[in-house]
């Protein structure tokens, strides 16, 4: 392993981030109050507690699970696709690192940048709203597999992408909708019965059910099955990347 | 000398069929600088992408100082530096950390020492706290050289170096080259200046079409390929070439002010005694006798031109 430039990219990335650190901390944030004052305030104010759990301690951890989401997808996506357009991916191509390594560097940065604006948002909420994080272990694990694995998923992109409106489409399209539907903001025991089993096949429902279970000790469907699904996502990301490194799809000619 | 670069039977061909490189055979000497010659689509950023591991070739074997390209791609490319004809730059990062990033890229630890030399050696030492995007275009260039020799490669590429840069630009990139030559780094350039080889390389190769047509020394190729031209300006002028001296094969320069004679060096006779005495013969009085050398940019056309013909 190549762990000097793994380094330089995950370094390299970060500075990124860096630069640009005041719109990255405060777009995040800014959104997330308006999320609570809208939601948590206004709206929430006249909802029934859930389960037990005020409304605006309720929706933290789907409000941190959407951020993260889209921010690992475009952070790792945006990382990748943009030495493809500005044509600087020769030096990574024509440099000792193999694929792994390229990765490990990109997505490491994408997930780390994700896990900051997380943590970021988890600690406003504390502003906002009365709540506490009943397995604190558990939480950590999930938004850290959550961060890697949707930053996974954004190089992926990133890689198939050949314009900047595909590296939208997909978030836009998919990802989004997917996160809303996925009970960020609503447990999927108040839809009717059919909406509930449509439910059961999105996948974000099982990432939210079980990072809101870290938080409260209440799920959606049970933690292993969260757990499995998380894992089965990573798994096929993982099996994709490691298909591009060994085809070369849309890196090498 | 042994070969730093060593290039068997290398072919690439694209999905669509179309062959960039047909069975090259190179090799290249540690210390010399070669200089690529060919017209545009020849195959020169194509072989230089091969061997760089952008582009992977069809079939044949590539290696550097006897490391494979393939089986040991990191031995093999740790002794690479390579300067790519587009500029491609993070427009955002400062020039001291996008050259610092190059050579932690390539698994060489930091080390300030060798990154303040290379920046001051190409006068990017005063720009290294500005943004990329705040360079002029020349001075980009500049920054993608010192990235490739961030990591102290011991082959270099470049290609299509001074591509639309000024006369001033081009001759300090020239300075470079030389000062690297002198520290025993193995240069290989892509140019479509013939001046620029003319000028720099030790040796030359011509390719067109993917195949390379030719590999010389550039000394005894223009020694070899070259003609020379002698004109004997005259004091007065003429209408035509008297018949006394039509089988010279002459030609009448501009305002028949002088007689124009082409000979190869190296035939035993170049045939000159016999034109001047044939000159004085026919009662024409010289004014003076000028000898030109062919370029090697006459050789390349001539080259190019046979093999398409």
């Amino acid at each position: 392993m190549n762990w000097t430039a793994i380094r330089a990219i995950y370094m390299f990335e970060m500075a990124r981030f860096f630069r640009t650190l005041a719109q990255s901390f405060v777009s995040p944030v800014l959104s997330t109050s308006l999320y609570f004052v809208v939601f948590g305030g206004a709206i929430g104010s006249r909802i029934d507690e859930i389960d037990g759990v005020s409304y605006g301690a309720f929706i933290v951890p789907g409000l941190i699970m959407l951020t993260v989401m889209t921010q690992s997808i475009s952070n790792a996506s945006f990382g990748i696709y943009f030495p493809k357009f500005i044509g600087t991916i020769y030096e990574l191509l024509s440099a000792p690192v193999n694929f792994l390594e390229i990765v490990i560097g990109y997505v490491g940065a994408a997930a780390t940048k994700a896990l900051f604006i997380g943590v970021i948002i988890l600690i406003t909420s504390f502003f906002f709203v009365d709540m506490s994080i009943a397995h604190p272990l558990a939480m950590i694990l999930f938004l850290v597999l959550t961060c890697v694995s949707f930053a996974l998923f954004g190089f992926i992109l990133g890689i198939w992408a050949g314009n900047f409106e595909q590296l939208q489409l997909v978030p836009l399209l998919i990802v989004t909708p997917l996160v809303f539907l996925g009970g960020s903001f609503y447990s999927i025991s108040m839809l009717p019965p059919i909406w509930q089993s449509i439910s059961m096949f999105n996948p974000v429902v099982y990432l939210i059910s079980g990072f809101r279970w870290s938080f409260y000790g209440l799920a959606d469907v049970p933690i292993v099955a969260s757990l499995l699904a998380i894992a089965f996502f990573l798994g096929i990301c993982l099996a994709v990347v490691w298909w591009i490194f060994k085809t070369g799809w849309r890196i090498r000619q | 000398m042994p070969a730093v670069l060593n290039i068997q039977n290398l072919r690439k061909a694209y999905s669509d069929g179309f062959e960039a490189l047909k069975n090259i055979d190179l090799q290249i000497e540690e210390g010399e600088i070669f200089a690529l010659l060919g017209p545009n689509g020849a195959g020169k950023t194509t072989l230089i992408s091969t061997v760089c591991g952008i582009t992977t070739p069809s079939s044949g074997s590539i290696s550097v100082s006897g490391h494979d390209i393939a089986a040991d791609f990191r031995a093999a490319r740790r002794l690479i530096g390579l300067v790519p004809q587009e500029i491609a730059l993070e427009p955002f990062e400062k020039v001291i950390n996008t050259v610092r990033f190059s050579r932690g890229l390539f698994g060489k630890p930091r080390k300030d020492a060798v990154i303040e030399d290379i920046l001051k050696r190409l006068s990017l030492w005063d720009k290294r706290d500005n943004q990329v995007r705040e360079l002029s275009g020349g001075m980009k260039r500049r920054v993608l050289i010192a990235k490739a020799l961030a990591h102290e490669p011991r082959l270099l590429f470049l290609d299509e170096p001074t591509a639309g840069v000024d006369v001033e630009l081009r001759k300090d990139m020239w300075d470079i080259v030389a000062d690297l030559k002198r520290d025993g780094v193995t240069i290989i350039l892509t140019t479509h200046y013939i001046e620029e080889a003319e000028a720099i390389a030790d040796r030359v190769g011509v390719i067109a079409k993917g195949e390379i047509l030719l590999v010389e020394e550039k000394d005894r190729l223009m020694q070899q390929m070259g003609k020379k031209e002698l004109e004997v300006q005259l004091s007065g002028s003429l209408d035509s070439i008297p018949g006394a001296l039509a089988h010279h094969n002459l030609q009448l320069g501009a305002d028949g002010a002088s007689l124009i004679y082409v000979y190869d060096t190296n035939q035993e006779r170049t045939g000159i005694t016999k034109l001047l005495n044939d000159v004085a013969a026919a009662g024409l009085t010289l004014r003076d006798v000028v000898t030109r050398q062919s370029s090697l940019e006459d050789i390349f056309v001539t080259l190019v031109r046979e093999d398409a013909a």
